[in-house]
């Protein structure tokens, strides 16, 4: 059984926390949030311990592992408190605030060897990890250009409220959406290495930015564009998808769908010339419990695979959470 | 009450595919107008089916106000409410926190009423809130014959995680005392969630889950999920029977129906042509395990 506490019961975190309480070898030692009601509803009706100061949590509770949940300003100050204490660290996206805060806790968990992981849950996903793996395979030739790219409806009329809305906390697309993407971008292909122009436009929001365009280039030399918008409302809820175009094909994948075309008969088993359509019904594994997508139960039970050994600990680590850190930074500072 | 073989489901009309973001953009295209809504769930009613089962979208509104004003056309129809529509509520999480939803949401001077009274009072009536916000979703069917109330996945599931099983339990209480209902619960997590309300005292539940034949979102595993059927006694639907397409039609429905024990089959369509295919499949495969010993 690996102890696990959990800081930060927000939209996250409680979908962390329902996930963490099926999880057959964890045990929930114990729930921490400022917010008096939800702990008190959490009290009430879970069978968790709860708190409402994380530092009181990990003195009586001491947990193996810490899921860390709140805003991302807080990210690298209690993570590092918690790599201190020996604890593994599960934190949401994105990591950190700046990248330089990053740099330190790679070190920190490195050398205390502890188990580290970031919420980036896409690559648990079953059509984008069959477009790594077609990637790998260099199926598609080379890559001469990618399109990333997420739509959805998060703040569809002016109105502020939340941390989310605060550029000092981390709010704002690029920090929420565009994460996402643009670790996908760096997983699949390669890190950002530059920025050539980036617009950031507040479209309901008063402080922060609601949607993100960029042109990128990335280590390998290929380049492409960056497009994500948290204000559009023709999308029922949060889609992610990436084009990529090779020299022997193209791959177009979102969450449920992946599509790819060969230009050639020379392709990878189970794909034929021209277009190919696969679901990502035929490419997840089944999980023991089921909330909101198969992607998160596997990401925390790849959290508690590497805490137990099972399996390496090389998805989602600090450090190429820190790559996409840097990414934004370099979008942020491309603003036209 | 026993209900109908057959159920009619709503994804179809709100964009919901869960294989491609395409073809949910092309179904939001078709059911833009209400009348397209309505003109499918007639040829669902000429197929013999007569139970809409459906999310609390604010669209659903309308429908229901088209029926209400039909009393003859549809005094056999039922309709199943689904709630809450989660994305409502996520989205609104993502932008005002847990409270700032909440304080949204709640109905008219409640929330005053409370915070006058403070925050220890508001603490303490999680179940209030509950059945506050199911009120507020169920106002659209006033005058609709709704026997069976459902909570959606997202939540049951949620609670099933949290080992919250008591608002479960407050849950199938209050359809039952207000609404004159049964409780339903939609999961991905059926044999799990079966044990929590079995616990919780709830017997021969109604429960609406994943169920096909290549395993899809059966968490737990197809073997579980039909020895559970098999030895256990609750009112089961099966929905996602087509798996988002990894079964053929044919072999997805006599699975489905060779099953024991599943009383209803939730389906969705968007034409004639795809309900009609449907309804004579299961009415197909009924005869051939119900004639077989």
């Amino acid at each position: 059984m690996v102890k696990v506490g959990l800081i930060g019961a927000g939209k996250m975190g409680i979908s962390h926390l329902a996930i963490l309480g099926a999880h057959p070898d964890a045990e929930v030692v114990g729930v921490c949030d400022t917010s008096k009601m939800v702990i008190e509803a959490l009290e009430k009706y879970s069978p968790f311990p709860c708190f409402t100061d994380y530092k009181k949590m990990l003195q009586q509770s001491k947990p193996d592992a810490v899921v860390v949940a709140v805003p991302t300003k807080y990210h690298a100050s209690m993570v590092k408190e918690l790599l201190q204490m020996g604890i593994h660290v599960f934190v949401e996206k994105p990591f950190c605030l700046r990248p330089e805060e990053g740099v330190e806790l790679i070190q920190l968990a490195k050398s205390r060897n502890l188990v580290n992981q970031v919420g980036y849950h896409n690559k648990f996903v079953g059509t984008f990890e069959e477009v790594k793996r077609l990637l790998n395979a260099g199926a598609i030739g080379d890559i001469y250009h990618f399109m990333g790219q997420a739509y959805g409806p998060v703040v569809i009329k002016p109105k502020q409220d939340t941390w989310r809305s605060n550029p000092e906390e981390g709010g704002g697309c690029l920090m929420d959406y565009a994460s996402h993407v643009i670790d996908l971008i760096n997983y699949l292909l390669s890190p950002v290495q530059s920025v050539q122009s980036s617009s950031l436009k507040s479209i309901f929001s008063k402080q922060v930015d609601d949607a993100v365009y960029a042109m990128m280039s990335l280590q390998n030399g290929v380049s492409g564009i960056l497009s994500v918008n948290w204000s559009d409302e023709t999308h029922r809820k949060m889609t992610t998808s990436v084009s990529i175009n090779g020299t022997k094909g193209k791959i177009v994948s979102d969450a449920n769908e992946l599509k790819v075309y060969f230009k050639d008969a020379a392709c990878p088993a189970g794909y034929s010339r021209g277009w190919n359509v696969k679901y990502v019904t035929d490419l997840t594994a089944p999980v023991d419990y089921y909330l909101r997508g198969e992607e998160y139960s596997a990401q925390m039970d790849h959290f508690i695979k590497a805490i137990q050994g099972k399996v390496p600990n090389e998805v989602n680590s600090f450090e190429s959470a820190a790559k996409t850190d840097n990414a934004i930074a370099l979008i942020r500072k491309a603003q036209q | 009450m026993k209900m109908e073989r057959i159920l009619f489901g709503d994804n179809q009309f709100f964009a919901v595919n869960h294989i491609s973001d395409e073809k949910s953009m092309a179904q939001s295209i078709r059911f833009k107008d209400d009348a397209a809504i309505i003109k499918t769930l007639d040829h669902a009613m000429d197929a013999g089916i007569q139970t809409f089962m459906c999310t609390t979208h604010d669209r659903i509104a309308n429908i229901c106000e088209v029926i209400r004003q039909q009393p003859e056309k549809y005094k056999d129809f039922k309709i199943y409410p689904c709630m809450p529509y989660a994305h409502k509520y996520a989205n609104a999480v993502t932008e005002l926190g847990i409270m700032g939803t909440i304080k949204q949401y709640v109905p008219g001077n409640f929330f005053g009423s409370l915070f006058k009274g403070g925050v220890a009072f508001l603490s303490k009536d999680f179940l209030s809130i509950m059945e506050l916000l199911i009120d507020a979703e169920m106002k659209m069917f006033k005058g609709i014959n709704t026997p069976v109330i459902f909570l959606q996945n997202v939540v049951t599931d949620l609670l099933l995680g949290l080992g919250m099983k008591d608002i479960l339990v407050a849950f199938h209480d209050y359809v039952k005392k207000k609404y004159n209902a049964e409780a339903g619960f939609i999961t991905m997590n059926m044999p799990a969630l079966l044990n929590m309300l079995e616990e919780g005292g709830v017997k021969n539940p109604i429960i609406c889950a994943s169920i096909n034949k290549v395993g899809f979102r059966m968490s737990g595993g197809k073997e579980l999920y039909e020895e559970t059927l098999r030895t256990r006694q609750f009112r089961a639907i099966a929905m996602q029977v087509l798996a988002g397409g990894a079964v053929s039609p044919k072999e997805a429905i006599e699975y489905v129906c060779g099953l024991p024990n599943i009383e209803s089959i939730l389906f969705g369509a968007s034409s004639r042509t795809n309900i009609n295919d449907t309804v004579y499949l299961i009415h197909k495969y009924d005869q051939v395990y119900t004639t077989t010993p």
